[in-house]
């Protein structure tokens, strides 16, 4: 034993040592997120809470910060989500039905699905180029909320499906094997069964994929280009902006008050993603509880 | 051999909580030093949970207590001042299931040479831990290679050859040979007799046949109602099994209740 | 079923092919729609190889990939088509990028799956996913408005458009998936083998170290690959942090340009369909795109390794 004693010299003390040294590193790593995170929390709200205002809701934007408003951008960006969310949400629902409930196991299916998890990685940006040459010039859209629509629908698709095949495939079996046992047909079980009790998931993943989508900018300046609008658009052919574009709209001109209004802009744009992540949570949580009972 | 009986770990009145439950209750133990020790007794009596106990592995489960002493070395292991890491350097353990790291078969062995300081020479220590293991002319040639690509039985003796390359004074061993086939668990019986004269041995095994052929002693446990694990009778192997004093005992051994 | 004869057997008899047709068109409806993705694909590389090549058939390929000189808003003389410059700005932006996000979220990771109790993760979690959600136009404001002005005090030469500003706040945006991809693969390594290190004598840090990290290393790796391929693509911060002044250089204390930047530059002026200078981005566009999808695939494969391995 006193061979061993001098063998192994475990160095118990600088052990210690070395082990609070790295906790600390890691938990300042935490520390320093979080702390990020705060600083540009306080930092928008410092800027923006003073430019807040009635008249900012209800106004359109103006040369004067003072009298700058964001209602072109937040209607913008209100019809905007509806199309894209009326464009994306049968699509993915009939994609996830699709791979969960028909598709035959072969090489087709495999490279759609290797190809929608691809698709999640590919850069916005190139999404809206897609969107100028096929839908503005192509299709002859022109640079209109259908086309911007068009083009997000097709950046969010991708995560809408993953998480509607994840809410298909949450649905026991015992469910299916059920109907399947009073003689119903694959679709009359799809139908009746699977898409009724899947549905809380479904719309929670479509709410989460809408709130990245209400945030992105580049794949939609790419469609609406920097217009200045003064009238809130009337039908999916006209011209549009969205709350992104109008903050980074401010934030590139000089000037503190610009400066101040698109902090403010900013506010408007989190709350609003803030609520709709509320939302998401909320279903989350009754649906749980509920397939749990 | 049970003249100057050197008592290696001494246990005295334990209790094990996980949360509100009691997984054991006042257990007392003396187990005898370079003996092989079997703790035999129905699922989820507890035995896991006492083995655990003699290298401080329990306290890495979220919620689990530990009462009373556990004496090892002439020192309460649940001190305070006692350094966790110590103990599992000189109380080496052998789990159920072997749990080769994903690093080659000498990766395997020099790891708690490198964790522990180890100042001599590592190849030499890996060759001997080996050669203990009885595993080193099954893979001398092959020591770069991942320790996956050895069989169940081998990937055991590696990790019991990892346990001694630290050259602990006791080695705890929890069903080692219940996920192996009948060939590879008589080579581990084997080394557990080669080993014992030098090492301290305490093996849980549910397995009658295998308790009477290794082990010295053999300590029988049994759940309560409120299923928390008791000690029901600790003796010589002969005499527990040829010869129990306790009916539980007896009954359980000759298989009229598992 | 058939056994019901008492039934009409003519009401269920059509009943029953046309609910076979109706089972045939749903399936090929669905079939569309999980179409619509491949062609999104498909859409993506033709409409940017169309326009791309329509470019190379004025600028050749070598002088495009291997200039140096990124000037094609400028008239004849001084046009210019290196994309280097703007390869360059996008690799700076995302080296300065990965020198905060891979140790900060690989720390982050680590703590989170290695030290904290349940309920701490629990409550960490949702604060980087906050992160993780936030758009990108309000990290550039942050950017912009808070961390350069705050830079500068230190630093008295660095510019108002800058990379290092960019890439630092670009760092802390994509934490959230180095650390929670790498969550997951160390979540992934079986409890055992932490046991194994820990009965060895182990401490907790070399527990860590020595065994966790390099268990999950390709899952590790994969998500390093996959945050630095997102770093690539991004494109508001860096178009409102980072300058548009396409300079091949080193210095993250300079203003530059990345690809993206420039894409949106051009867009933000309403580009003439046909133009050459519409084509510049369908080019440009092409080329991140190349990147990033090796990045995607490298990823992809590095995850599989790792998968295979338990
Ligand atoms: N990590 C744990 N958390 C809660 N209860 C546990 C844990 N591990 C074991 N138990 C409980 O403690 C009792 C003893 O378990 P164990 O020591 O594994 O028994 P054995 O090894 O004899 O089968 C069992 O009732 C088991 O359910
Ligand atoms: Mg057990």
């Amino acid at each position: 034993m006193k061979q061993h004693e001098q063998l192994f010299t475990p160095r118990r003390t600088a052990r210690k040592i070395t082990g609070v040294v790295f906790y600390a590193l890691f938990l300042s790593a935490v520390v320093l997120s979080i702390a990020g995170l705060l600083t540009l929390v306080i930092q928008v709200l410092i800027e923006g809470v003073p430019w807040l205002s009635w008249h900012f809701l209800t106004n359109y934007p103006s040369r004067h910060a003072e009298e700058a408003g964001i209602l072109a951008a937040m209607t913008g960006t209100v019809y905007l989500m509806v199309l894209t969310a009326a464009l994306t949400i049968p699509l993915a629902i009939g994609a996830a039905i699709y791979l969960e409930e028909f598709a035959p196991k072969n090489w087709f299916t495999t490279i759609i699905e290797i190809n929608i998890s691809n698709l999640a990685g590919v850069p916005s940006i190139v999404y809206g180029l897609l969107g100028i040459a096929l839908f503005v010039s192509w299709m002859n859209l022109g640079r209109s909320l259908l086309a911007g629509s068009m083009t997000l629908a097709l950046l969010i698709l991708p995560i809408v499906i993953l998480a509607s095949r994840e809410a298909i495939r949450a649905v026991p079996d015992t469910y299916r094997q059920a109907a399947y046992a009073l003689g119903a047909t694959q679709w009359q079980v799809v139908r009746g069964v699977v898409l009724p009790s899947s549905l809380p998931g479904i719309l929670t993943g479509v709410i989460l994929a809408m709130s990245r989508a209400i945030g992105e900018a580049a794949p939609v300046i790419a469609i609406s280009a920097l217009v200045y609008l003064t009238f809130v658009p009337g039908s999916p052919l006209d011209r549009f902006t969205v709350l992104p574009i109008q903050i980074f709209n401010w934030i590139s001109r000089p000037g503190d008050d610009f400066r101040g209004i698109a902090a403010a802009g900013i506010i408007v744009l989190l709350v609003i993603l803030l609520s709709m992540n509320a939302v998401a949570i909320y279903l989350r949580n009754r649906f749980q509880t509920r397939s749990e009972e | 051999m049970a003249e100057v009986a050197e008592i290696a770990i001494n246990v005295k009145n334990l209790n094990v909580w996980y949360g509100s439950f009691q997984a054991l209750k006042d257990i007392n133990l003396e187990v005898e030093k370079n003996q092989v020790t079997a703790l035999i007794g129905p699922s989820g009596c507890g035995k896991s949970t006492l083995l655990r106990c003699f290298n401080r592995m329990n306290e890495l489960i979220p919620g689990a207590r530990v009462g009373g002493q556990v004496m090892f070395a002439g020192t309460n292991l649940y001190d305070a001042s006692v350094d966790p890491t110590e103990i599992r350097s000189r109380i080496g353990m052998v789990f159920q299931k072997p749990n080769p790291f994903p690093k080659s078969i000498y990766q395997n062995v020099a790891f708690g040479l490198k964790v522990n300081g180890y100042q001599g020479n590592v190849d030499e220590a890996v060759e001997r831990s080996l050669r203990r293991a009885a595993l080193w002319e099954e893979v001398k040639d092959r020591l770069g290679t991942s320790a996956f690509k050895l069989s169940g039985g081998q990937q055991q003796r590696l990790c019991i050859a990892r346990a001694l390359a630290v050259e602990p004074e006791i080695v705890l061993m929890d069903e080692p040979a219940s996920a192996l086939d009948p060939i590879a668990t008589l080579a581990i019986e084997d080394l557990i007799r080669e080993l014992a004269p030098e090492v301290t041995i305490i093996i849980v095994t549910h397995n009658m046949q295998q308790a009477a052929r290794v082990s010295d002693y053999t300590a029988f446990l049994m759940v309560s109602e409120e299923r928390s694990g008791y000690l029901v009778e600790y003796g010589p192997t002969s005499q527990i099994f040829t010869n129990p004093k306790e009916e539980r005992t007896e009954a359980y051994i000759t298989g009229r209740f598992s | 079923m058939s056994i019901a004869s008492n039934t009409p057997s003519a009401f269920r008899r059509t009943g029953r092919r046309r609910a076979a047709f109706q089972e045939k068109l749903v399936k090929r409806i669905f079939f569309l729609c999980a179409l619509v993705s491949v062609l999104t694909t498909l859409g993506i590389l033709g409409t940017l190889l169309n326009e791309a090549i329509k470019f190379f058939l004025d600028v050749p390929v070598w002088s495009f990939l291997t200039g140096t000189q990124w000037s094609p808003l400028f008239s004849p003389p001084y046009q210019s088509f290196g994309v280097l410059p703007l390869v360059a700005g996008t690799l700076l932006i995302t080296t300065v990028a990965a020198a905060v996000a891979l140790p900060v979220g690989l720390a982050t990771a680590i703590f989170l799956s290695e030290y904290a109790p349940e309920r701490v993760r629990k409550t960490i979690k949702p604060i980087l996913e906050v992160l993780a959600g936030i758009p990108t136009v309000v990290y550039g404001f942050f950017a912009l408005t808070f961390v350069t002005p705050m830079l500068q005090k230190v630093l008295p030469e660095l510019l108002v458009f800058n990379a290092l500003s960019a890439g630092l706040v670009m760092g802390l945006m994509i934490v959230p998936m180095v650390s929670s991809l790498s969550e997951d693969a160390m979540l992934a390594v079986p409890r055992s083998l932490r046991e194994a290190a820990y009965a060895l004598g182990a401490t907790r840090i070399q527990v860590s170290l020595r065994v966790v990290v390099p268990a999950a290393l390709s899952g590790i790796v994969a998500a390093f690959i996959l945050a630095l391929s997102r770093a690539i693509g991004e494109t508001m911060l860096v178009t409102i942090a980072a300058g548009a002044t396409p300079k091949l250089t080193l210095n993250p204390m300079e203003s530059i340009q990345t690809m993206t930047a420039y894409i949106v530059q051009v867009s933000l002026g309403e580009a003439v369909h046909g133009s050459l200078e519409f084509r510049t981005i369908f080019a440009v566009g092409f080329l991140l795109f190349i990147m990033t999808l090796v990045m995607n695939v490298l990823g992809y494969f590095v995850v599989r390794r790792w998968r295979e391995k338990y």
